[in-house]
């Protein structure tokens, strides 16, 4: 499936919600279904800068798509951190740095959050994109 | 006082009436009446103190002690006034021992960085505690590392109440000062600071005292503690932003240095050297926040309306209904359960991060405080990373506490 495809199913996922709180249940729900990051990892050091929520972030290469390690302190946070995996985790760089994450938006998600964690969330996509920038131009 | 309006005394309390005279209550949030959490942060501001802020600029404004016009000579007037309405709340000795800045962090830096260089120097100690806020251990950090000194630190028990026989045994003949907190912004506690001050006093060293979460309160008198210096900020006692005091006996004033350096702070300037104005002013460089001092002053008028002994009852029954509710809360754990405390809920709800559940509360209309609120050391000691704060203030009701309970067991299901 393209990055696109994955992004619609979560747009329609996300239409069975009436209200907010439903869908912080399902991110919930979500966040307690997203594996825990290697211990070797869960570390300060890959800890992003600047998030509220303690969020850790690992990226790897393989077979020429970009691999991500994603764990965070709040289930809320896991919970859209498995989305944001869904769509790009697995995927080329260039891929990955092409990606248009429309389905945040669509799906209502950014209005779900308070500007700083918004803004917290925004730094870890950025990372995600980063890395993949890096990882295309063999800089990592 | 130029046509700004005094509040009418009021004879018994009633929440109903005093909520009528903070407008910022009387709003919807998520569709939801807020519930106003998080005054531990800022307080909200009663009209009478938003009417003379508005009237001061409408008609009032003018710079102080710079012109001879009418103008400023009425400005002049009602900001030393207020100076001396500070100095009546806090029973100071004299109205030039109490010095306005922009709030308590910039009250304590003037300390540390004055008092540091009158008196600090390489060897020294200066003692902090463990419930400190950020604000009152970084600036003597930065004193330590220029100066040579160490700083050191009280402990607390797990109630969250300062360890007496600990400071004693820290105090010695290296020790310059002992900087400690009033209130403690995420615990609640009430700090001995009387017995402090004494104990401190025996052997002639100092004390800092910040108030910041105590002077709303309740009644603070500065010479029954005491206490050698006191901060606070005006946003915290129901007046503006942008404004605070530091307290200090007039000695240390005196001989320390000024902080800030400018202009309405000297006597005279000549390039071979500079002479100082009198106290207050060689601390008050530039021109003041004098509108946030007026209305601080007006704060102050308000809250003695209501009537302080009231504010601290009705505040006592607060309390003791949420730690009762609160308890109750299955999986619910208090953090800060001092004899004495103010009402300040801090506390972690199993399996949930505090930015959660400060979420879901903010969906329900309710504000409060996730984090460490500052206080990095004292969750330290926890082992936690923060926690959630419920701050409550003399407007908040019975019925808040309730909803606020309600609306957490539902949020703890979502977590289960």
């Amino acid at each position: 499936m393209t990055t696109q495809d994955i992004q619609e199913k979560i747009i329609e996922e996300f239409k069975i919600f009436n209200n907010l709180m439903d869908k912080y249940d399902y991110l919930i729900k979500l966040g307690k279904n997203l594996p825990s990051i290697d211990p070797q990892y869960k570390i300060d050091g890959n800890l992003i800068k600047g998030c509220q929520v303690r969020t850790w972030f690992h990226s790897t290469i393989k077979d020429g798509k970009v691999f991500y390690d994603v764990d965070s302190a709040s289930a809320l946070t896991r919970g859209f951190i498995t989305l944001l995996l869904k769509v790009l985790s697995g995927r080329a760089p260039d891929d990955i740095k092409n990606t248009e994450l429309y389905f945040i938006d669509k799906a209502g998600l950014r209005e779900s959050f308070s500007p700083l964690r918004a803004n917290s969330l925004w730094k870890l996509l950025t990372r995600m994109q980063s890395d993949a920038v890096l990882y295309g131009t063999k800089k990592l | 006082m130029f046509g700004i309006k005094s509040p009418d005394k009021k004879s018994t309390f009633d929440v109903k009436r005093i909520r009528k005279d903070f407008p910022i209550l009387h709003q919807k949030v998520y569709d939801h009446q807020l519930v106003y959490f998080d005054n531990g942060a800022t307080t909200q501001k009663p009209q009478i103190v938003i009417d003379t802020i508005n009237k001061l600029h409408t008609q009032h404004n003018s710079n102080v002690h710079r012109g001879i016009h009418y103008l400023s000579g009425q400005i002049t007037t009602m900001y030393e006034e207020s100076r001396q309405k500070i100095q009546n709340y806090l029973n100071a000795k004299h109205d030039h021992e109490i010095v306005f800045t922009g709030g308590t962090t910039a009250s304590l830096n003037l300390a540390a960085y004055s008092f540091g260089e009158a008196y600090i120097k390489e060897g020294d100690e200066i003692i902090v505690s463990e419930m400190e806020h950020h604000s009152n251990i970084v600036p003597w950090q930065i004193v330590c590392d220029r100066k040579g000194a160490k700083l050191r630190v009280i402990p607390f028990n797990e109630a969250g109440e300062l360890l007496l026989d600990e400071y004693k045994k820290l105090i010695n003949d290296k020790t310059k000062l002992v900087a400690v907190v009033h209130v403690s912004n995420s615990l609640g506690t009430i700090n001995p600071i009387k017995e402090i001050v004494a104990i401190a006093h025996e052997k002639n060293i100092p004390v800092l005292v910040d108030g910041t979460q105590a002077i709303q309160h309740g009644k603070i008198d500065v010479q029954d503690l005491d206490c050698d210096f006191y901060a606070f900020s005006g946003h915290k006692i129901y007046g503006p932003t942008g404004i605070g005091v530091l307290y200090a006996k007039e000695r240390w004033l005196n001989e320390m240095p000024p902080y800030q350096s400018g202009g309405d702070m000297i006597d005279k300037v000549k390039f071979e050297k500079t002479t100082y104005n009198d106290l207050p002013f060689k601390f008050e460089a530039g021109t003041p926040n004098y509108i946030g001092a007026i209305g601080l002053g007006v704060a102050l008028d308000y809250l003695q309306s209501v009537g302080l002994d009231n504010i601290r009852n009705y505040e006592k029954t607060l309390l003791d209904y949420a730690t009762a509710k609160f308890t109750a809360v299955e999986s619910l754990k208090l953090y800060g359960t001092a004899v004495n405390k103010v009402c300040i809920m801090s506390f972690l709800l199993d399996n949930a991060h505090p930015y959660d559940v400060g979420m879901f509360l903010d969906r329900a209309g309710i504000a409060v405080r996730t984090g460490h609120h500052c206080t990095q050391p004292l969750w330290s000691h926890y082992k936690t990373e923060g926690s959630i704060r419920a701050s409550l203030a003399f407007y908040n009701t019975f019925e808040e506490i309730d909803y606020f309970c309600e609306v957490l067991n539902k949020i703890k299901k979502m977590f289960e």
